[in-house]
């Protein structure tokens, strides 16, 4: 088991992510910088948090153009387990592997808070470690977390139970409070809350620890 | 080659809410500028682009702005194109996305 963290110019939760990876769980983590093709030996990728490429024109459309994308994309297409946190969520819906995109909070604030999260899993492998309907508490941190997707297709994504983590409260403005999606295969969850910030009980509670232990499991 | 300029606009489409839109609204209340139904914040991107006819132009810029400039889930575009020293969008078709 050896899981890939990409590194974008402006990521800036890539050495979290490899603290929760290696540190909490011991898996061998290896960074992946942007312009590489290489995903040899590895069983999963994380797209951490950040600002890549400065956010500029939105949040993650020019990382969808990095060479290192291109391979993830391929590898998702063979059924390799792909996570997005926060600015990873954003560009797994730019890149077209989760429907839908982020957009400026309702109230515009930047939001950094723990919240309640309502957990269905569902087919998704990444939170096989939890039951259905359990309550987390995970933190936030964004200013564009607000997830937009015309109503047709919410309820597409609600029926396929693709809708697999929910806010409680909704702080960011959310349709259908979606606080993160898989896609139809199960393999790949974007999410704006950061469950690698939340794998100690000394920084934040355990319940983000098995979201990335079920890479063990 | 000849060289045209262009202009993408960037909305956020209707149905989108834009609460920069809705911040920036209230400050024009509180300045004094009353009367303001409706304000909406966008990009305007300014390009220019070899190209060897305004048709290739244009279709490579309809690319451009579909697939990377807007994401047609959230935004819509439109583009004024022309060759240069010809005003924007007066004397060629606009398109739109």
């Amino acid at each position: 088991m050896t899981i890939g963290v990409v590194v974008f110019p402006g990521s800036n939760c890539d050495r979290d992510v490899r603290w929760a990876t290696e540190g909490c769980l011991g898996v061998p983590t290896r960074f992946l910088w942007h312009e590489e093709r290489d995903l040899t030996g590895l069983d999963a990728v994380i797209i951490p948090g950040g600002f890549s490429y400065g956010d500029y024109l939105r949040c993650g459309a020019i990382a969808r153009f990095a060479p290192i994308l291109q391979e993830v994309a391929a590898f998702v297409e063979r059924g390799g387990r792909v996570l997005g946190i926060c600015n990873g969520f954003q560009v797994l819906t730019e890149m077209g592997l989760l429907p839908g995109a982020l957009t400026r909070n309702e109230k515009l604030h930047f939001l950094c808070e723990d919240t309640p999260l309502q957990v269905s899993p569902g087919h998704c492998q990444w939170l096989q470690g939890y039951g259905d309907g359990e309550t987390i508490r995970l933190p936030i941190a964004h200013g564009e977390g607000r997830y937009q997707v015309d109503p047709s297709q919410l309820q597409q994504l609600e029926d396929s139970r693709c809708v697999v983590l929910r806010y409680q409260a909704n702080p960011n403005g959310s349709v259908g409070a979606v606080a993160g999606l898989t896609n139809p295969a199960g393999t790949v969850l974007g999410l704006m809350p950061h469950p690698e910030r939340a794998c100690d009980p000394a920084t934040g509670g355990l319940d983000g620890h098995r979201l990335l232990a079920s890479l063990l499991g | 080659m000849p060289v045209y300029s262009a202009r993408v606009l960037v909305s956020l489409r209707p149905s989108v809410l834009d609460p920069a839109g809705e911040a920036t609204r209230s400050a024009a209340s509180r300045l004094g500028v009353e009367g303001i139904a409706k304000l909406r914040i966008g990009k305007a991107v300014e390009l220019e682009i070899e190209a060897p006819d305004l048709d290739t132009a244009r279709e490579r810029l309809s690319l451009l702005s579909d697939r990377l400039l807007a994401n047609p889930v959230i935004e819509n575009w439109t583009l004024e194109l022309a060759a240069n020293g010809q005003a924007h969008g007066t004397s060629s078709p606009v398109g739109e996305g």
